[in-house]
């Protein structure tokens, strides 16, 4: 009896502790990430001002913005974009729609999943090698194609989840009508799924957006305004990184600035896709 | 009649119906330029790094000396191959309890109208680039910690001791220790959030009879939930492992980036992929084709992370 009562003791003594625990390293975490806001927003506010957004950046000591390096993330995310859609969107539909279990799609289907994970750093040197090196030229548009090479994996794995889940009798009836496959797949599945693509493609744009370390190998830098992709281009995080190493404060405070944005355009593109991810499924 | 039957395949022939092999081949083509892209980084890794190989053989990678210097050009990796194995290691033995008591917290113990927003806020974490964490470490994290932390525990370390070569460096915020942690913090929401997500698989009936037996909270979840998921956890705490592996901005800022073989906690380090965003643009000849091996070793070692990752992961999704 008195062995029991002691068990149960210690049985609700170790919960006591394993609830507190838990309910402590989540006050722990959620404080450390709401310190890192805090101080994004509470710097990066300060930075931010009319000419971040009409002048390119500075030398230190001299009135500056950001323009140039927002228009060349922009620019070169659209690149990457547009390629990785075409990719990731023609891969995605041969693994749910072709490949089926057969030993192939299988291993594209497992390489796909290392390649979305792959070391980022490691896609700017290949496309060095490719790309830059050739050409003797860093340029925005290898800077392009490093992005997309991060993000056409994440579209082909939405692409082929999305697909899997339209039922098969709007396979069978589509081509029951007559219809040849490709003309199925393009009228009627993958506008069926075409909520849960724009849902991959815009995780995937988020992914990008923040990006740095492919870019530094790709695109450089370009301290000045530039629509020329071939050439060296301006993207945010690689201003930002460049701006924070260095020992100006003004820099600095540009190099929070930056960051402030590449978070809100990163947060309003996740919450979008998140909210288009709920919407009911017909 | 045989007219007939040639009008009616005509007629039975959908239009369109040539572009159909055309279709499959795009589709095909695309998947393969995805394993093309995949084999392109091996090769072009392999091939770029081959002369450093070539010249050091294993000393590249055992050799402690890494010296640009063009006199005596000297490049031994084990600086920045250990480097990334201890901050990743640190990161991950830090981040893991806490995200498995965050996930915990989440799915058994949250009062249900805090779920959600935790839930939401912990996955949007998880999305911030990895370049603000760095930022963050570098002008709020170090000089908190050089102060507070790094002296104090320098200061305290008996002379003479264990603790004092533990503890020894410079303490000004940066080096082992301090990008440890911020990599933990980098990669505690993803790990949080995808815990979460697979214990939230575990079907209800399962729970709900550990607890009708009079298990507690701690006992379901340590001896019913966790192993049900077991093989799913491994597969996210290795994919956190992987994202750590090959961090490049969060570390590079606050790790102090110097080669040496790094000789306490708070002394300055390098990561592979902190070397090579260092180093790589100025670099050219005998160098640049080090920096490549050096990521030729960082992409077989987290090939062998992530391949495991997904293999367990897969395989709890099919059970």
């Amino acid at each position: 009896m008195a062995v029991s009562a002691r068990l149960v003791a210690t049985r609700r003594l170790a919960n006591v502790v394993f609830v507190i625990f838990c309910g402590l390293v989540t006050a722990v975490a959620l404080t450390a990430l709401g310190l890192i806001l805090y101080s994004l927003i509470s710097q990066g506010i300060g930075g931010l001002n009319l000419e971040t957004f009409t002048k390119s950046t500075p030398a230190a000591g001299t009135p500056g913005g950001l323009i140039n390096a927002i228009v060349g993330s922009i620019m070169m995310a659209a690149v990457g974009m547009v390629i990785s859609l075409v990719i990731g969107i023609l891969a995605g539909t041969w693994l749910a729609e072709y490949a089926g279990d057969s030993p192939l799609g299988e291993v594209v289907r497992f390489l796909n999943d290392v390649l979305l994970s792959a070391p980022s750093i490691l896609i700017g040197l290949f496309v060095y090698e490719i790309l830059v090196f050739p050409f003797k030229t860093f340029s925005g548009f290898a800077g392009g194609v490093a992005l997309a090479m991060l993000a056409a994996p994440v579209i082909t794995r939405t692409t082929e989840d999305v697909l899997k889940l339209q039922p098969i009798a709007l396979r069978e009836s589509g081509v029951a009508l007559g219809s040849p496959v490709w003309h199925v797949i393009r009228t009627i599945l993958w506008r069926g799924a075409a909520s849960g693509i724009l849902t991959g493609a815009l995780l995937a744009f988020a992914r990008i957006t923040g990006e740095t370390a492919p870019l530094l190998f790709t695109a450089l830098n370009n301290q000045f305004f530039s629509w020329d992709m071939t050439h060296p281009m301006a993207s945010l995080p690689v201003v930002i990184y460049q701006d924070a190493l260095t020992p100006y404060p003004d820099l600095n405070r540009l190099a929070w600035a930056g960051a402030l944005l590449i978070a809100i355009s990163v947060l309003t593109v996740t919450v979008v896709a998140r909210a288009f991810a709920k919407e009911p499924k017909r | 009649m045989s007219t007939d039957l040639n009008a009616a395949r005509r007629r039975s022939t959908p239009r369109g119906f040539a572009f159909e092999p055309i279709f499959e081949a795009l589709c095909f083509s695309a998947a393969i330029a995805l394993l093309i892209a995949l084999g392109g980084v091996l090769v072009s890794l392999a091939i770029g790094g081959w002369p450093a190989f070539a010249k050091f053989g294993l000393n590249f990678i055992t050799g402690v000396t890494w010296d640009p210097n063009p006199e005596h050009e000297v490049y031994g990796a084990a600086g920045p191959i250990v480097g990334t194995l201890i901050t990743s290691t640190l990161a991950l033995a830090i981040s893991l309890p806490i995200a498995g008591g965050v996930a915990f917290f989440l799915v058994e113990l949250c009062p249900p109208f805090l779920r959600r927003p935790i839930g939401t806020a912990v996955e949007l974490l998880a999305g911030i680039p990895s370049i603000v964490y760095g930022m963050w470490g570098l002008f709020v994290f170090a000089p908190f910690f050089a102060t507070h932390v790094e002296m104090p525990l320098m200061a305290a370390a008996p002379a003479g001791s264990i603790w004092e070569t533990v503890f020894s460096g410079i303490p000004n915020g940066s080096g082992i220790l301090a990008a440890s942690i911020i990599l933990a913090i980098m990669i505690l929401p993803f790990m949080a959030a995808t815990l979460r997500e697979l214990l939230a698989t575990v079907p209800v009936q399962v729970r709900e009879s550990a607890y009708g037996l009079g298990a507690t909270t701690a006992e379901v979840v340590m001896k019913v939930t966790l192993p049900y998921i077991r093989r799913g956890a491994i597969g996210a705490v290795m994919l956190g492992l992987g994202r750590a592996l090959g961090e490049t901005m969060a570390v590079t800022f606050i790790i102090g980036n110097s080669h040496g073989f790094p000789k306490g906690l708070f002394d300055s380090g390098s990561t592979i992929a902190s070397t090579i965003a260092n180093e790589f643009n100025e670099a050219s000849g005998l160098q640049s084709a080090s920096l490549i091996a050096l990521g030729l070793v960082l992409f077989v070692i987290t090939f062998i992370v992530l391949a495991l990752a997904r293999l367990l992961l897969r395989n709890q999704a099919k059970a």
